[in-house]
């Protein structure tokens, strides 16, 4: 007679609650926990690398501006999603995402593999006023990233942060985390080559917004753009893509 | 406000209330060079008010001693005028983001009048300013009627009332400021979501005291509802929200949660905000006022504890049908449309059950504006609840994923269901708690029920047809075996339904204003009921169903 039980539990609000959390966690546990201890649930990319200082705050810069409201970075294993975006998003691609941005809408396109597709000088024109050079384009214009200069002095901090999470940044990495955000954009000064020691050959150093007397938002966040989808290759290995990956020489 | 408090409780609010202050001059100092230093003069400025208040009538006479021979209505009351403020406020804001979709320069060249800024605080003023509050208010209620007990505290209904505006204040003006965790409804920075721990507790605390009061043998239906909305909503809130902060001085947190892993618990969270948080308590509401307004009891019992367990236990499976073909493994995203079918099964049951209560009222749901609002909410649940399980399948999900289609369906819940049920308890409410022998205008809310369902109609068909075109458009071929359309091309094809939409959130928005001026009248200008059944926890008063 369950109902019988029923009329008995309603008579105890402790019993009550406890069968509230019993029935609410089991969905929760057994879809969430075997995440962290089945291996194949984040593929191996061994090559793969850490986002600077200069493109963890721009990354920080697309989460503070909404921009994953209308724009996902999560490639569905769909023909037409595969045609039109390049090759499906691997779990691994976002290991190191603190939070993930796959998104949920797409009011703009896709930008999981947006990195190297454009060129510099578009992305801020694009910022700037995104019908400049899209007409039709229904997107805020961000003129005001060019004006701000960006905070580093805490980029040290933000380093830390992630490192005591478990990304693999090193000592050397967080202290001279100010000064890689600044030589990533400005090529010509001595702070540039530490940069690419510290992230690799391949790493973009570049005057992002065009000018290089001061370290703004916007050349953070034209950096973070222009290494979406380029931190691994695996992603044109272990799949069925006829794609190459970009050349980071582009 | 305060008659209601003994000097002793009063002082304690005080204390309480100065305390916070003292936490935000804390925040202020340590955030100096950042936004959290903003924020901490936002929590002292809170603080500060509530202080003056409590100290404006700290000297007032006491309290009479029978105060337990009375229900304590007084933060209800307050609740539903911040429900109605705040519903106002997240819907025009909706509105306003609607509307930037379509005509792009209405963010007037401004960092936090962008979309991106805008959005969380229509979603966020909406979910909880107007959800949350009523949910509080309306809780408040049921929970002293339906148990024929005062409230279990004096302070704790303001405390839980007042610390979750604070919540809602600190997480709306982060969003201006560019404070956000990114995390979908869960937007509000680590210190906004510890302070929600805190309030939240003692709400928990509070209702459970109260009903452990109840001069009832068993808990009604409603507080089921209502316990599994509070208790759920905390284990997700916290387990979602598990971040660490860059340091004490900075807003800004990473979250615990990685890549694949994150976007699992986010999504388990998200979909379960919506089960717990607009479902859940919502039917808290649905079984105590519309059995009270239809003057019918529920038409099942059985279907009752059917569709309870039903829905504790299968909701939170379902959360991974928002990952259908990422990266999350194919076996938690079969799982979660598997679930998501079956959720049909308590869902179907809940909205029949409503519906068959009316049996023997139709007449009432023709000639009462009041009663049709509920009536259309358990309609509009029916529908979105089908609707929800149809998207969660996999092959549909690739279609409506990404499109305007899923905009549709939540608003078909939140506008069709959430908001009608609402406003439809509330004008039950507002009169009984004011004992008033009516709104002051029936018309009124006619008007505002006809506007409510053609904001809703308009709203939820334009998205339709924008969400199919564009999932359509996406993976249309030429002959030649290459995509037709361009991104663009899609886009271009939006606009039409852009302005329907934000037309449709329009007449919405002024059906709501309309409400707030039927209440405000009301209260003001509504002539007292002349005779009313006593109301007080010491007299047996009808509880609805069983």
């Amino acid at each position: 007679m369950p109902e019988l039980f029923h009329r008995k539990l309603e008579r105890s609000a402790i019993g009550f609650v406890i069968a509230i959390i019993a029935a609410a966690s089991v969905g929760g546990i057994v879809e969430i926990a075997p995440l962290f201890t089945i291996d194949e649930t984040v593929e191996e990319a061994p090559d793969m690398r850490l986002y600077t200082p200069l493109e963890l705050a721009g990354r920080n810069i697309y989460i503070r501006e909404g921009c994953y409201a209308c724009h996902s970075q999560m490639i569905r294993t769909l023909r037409d999603e595969v045609e039109r975006y390049g090759p499906y998003s691997l779990a691994v691609e976002s290991q190191y995402d603190r939070p993930m941005l796959w998104g949920s809408k797409r009011t703009g396109p896709d930008l999981a593999r947006v990195g190297g597709k454009y060129s510099d000088f578009w992305h801020v024109a694009h910022l700037t006023n995104p019908r400049d050079v899209v007409p039709e384009s229904n997107m805020p214009a961000y003129r005001w990233l060019a004006r701000n200069a960006l905070r580093t002095d805490d980029l040290p901090q933000h380093l830390a942060a992630q490192k005591a999470l478990g990304v693999p940044y090193t000592d050397e990495m967080i202290e001279n985390a100010a000064r890689d955000a600044y030589g990533q954009a400005t090529p010509d000064t001595e702070f540039a080559s530490g940069v690419t020691e510290r992230y690799g050959e391949a790493t973009q150093v570049s005057a992002f917004d065009g000018v290089t007397t001061q370290v703004t938002e916007m050349d953070a966040l034209v950096a973070y753009l222009q290494i979406l989808g380029r931190l691994t290759d695996a992603a044109y290995r272990d799949t069925a893509a006829t794609e190459q990956p970009p050349d980071p020489e582009d | 406000m305060l008659a209601n408090l003994t000097s002793s409780e009063r002082q304690n609010a005080l204390i309480l209330a100065g305390g916070v202050t003292l936490v935000g001059a804390v925040m202020a100092i340590m955030g100096r060079s950042d936004v959290l230093g903003v924020h901490g003069v936002i929590v002292m400025l809170f603080g500060g008010v509530v202080s003056w208040m409590v100290m404006a009538s700290f000297y007032g006479p006491e309290p009479a001693e029978d105060r337990a021979a009375s229900y304590y209505d007084d933060p209800i009351k307050v609740g539903i005028a911040l429900a109605m403020a705040w519903a106002v406020f997240g819907m025009f804001m909706g509105v306003w983001v609607a509307a930037q979709l379509a005509w792009p320069d209405l963010a007037f060249d401004a960092a936090w009048s962008s979309f991106g800024r805008l959005r969380p605080t229509h979603t966020s003023g909406v979910i909880f300013g107007f959800g949350g509050n009523a949910l509080i208010a309306t809780s408040f209620h049921v929970v002293q009627r339906t148990s024929r007990a005062r409230l279990a505290g004096q302070v704790s209904p303001w405390f839980v009332l007042l610390g979750f505006n604070l919540f809602c204040v600190l997480a709306i003006s982060g969003y201006l400021l560019g404070v956000t965790q990114s995390k979908e409804y869960a937007e509000a920075e680590w210190y906004a979501d510890l302070w929600l721990v805190i309030v939240w507790v003692t709400y928990f605390m509070l209702y459970i005291a109260t009903i452990a009061r109840r001069k009832e043998p068993h808990i009604y239906v409603a507080n089921w509802y209502f316990m599994a909305f509070i208790l759920v909503v905390a284990i997700l809130h916290i387990v979602n929200n598990l971040a660490i902060p860059v340091s004490w001085g900075h807003a800004k947190s990473y979250t615990i949660w990685p890549g694949v892993q994150d976007a699992m618990v986010q999504w388990w969270y998200g979909h379960n905000a919506v089960a717990f948080f607009l479902t859940a308590g919502f039917l808290g509401m649905l079984y105590y006022y519309l059995p009270v307004r239809a003057q019918r009891p529920i038409f099942s019992y059985r279907l009752s504890i059917l569709s309870f367990w039903g829905i504790t236990f299968f909701y939170m499976w379902a959360g991974s049908h928002h990952l259908h073909y990422t990266a999350l493994p194919h076996w938690v995203q079969t799982l979660g449309m598997t679930f998501s079918v079956m959720l049909l099964v308590p869902s179907w049951a809940s909205a029949g059950n409503a519906l068959l209560t009316l049996n023997g009222a139709w007449h009432r749901v023709r000639d009462d504006a009041t009663l049709r609002f509920m009536m259309a909410a358990a309609v509009f649940y029916g529908l979105s609840t089908f609707e929800g399980s149809f998207m969660a399948i996999r092959p549909v999900n690739s279609l409506s994923h990404y499109t305007d289609w899923t905009v549709g369906h939540v608003h078909a819940g939140a506008l069709g269901w959430v908001a009608l049920i609402t406003f439809g308890s509330l004008y039950t409410l507002v009169p009984s708690l004011w004992k008033r022998e009516g709104m002051y205008s029936a018309t009124l809310v006619e008007v505002h029920f006809w506007l409510a369902i053609a904001g809703t109609l308009i709203y939820v068909f334009a998205m339709w047809n924008s969400g199919i075109i564009q999932g359509l458009m996406w993976r249309t071929y030429t002959e030649e075996g290459s995509l037709a359309y361009s991104f663009l091309d899609s886009l271009v094809a939006m606009y039409p339904y852009y302005i329907a939409r934000a037309f449709g959130g329009l007449l919405f928005l002024i059906g709501a204003v309309i409400g707030c001026y039927n209440m405000w009248m009301t209260v003001r200008a509504a002539p007292l009921a002349a005779t009313r059944a006593a109301d007080a926890p010491v007299l047996p008063a009808a509880v609805p169903g069983e």
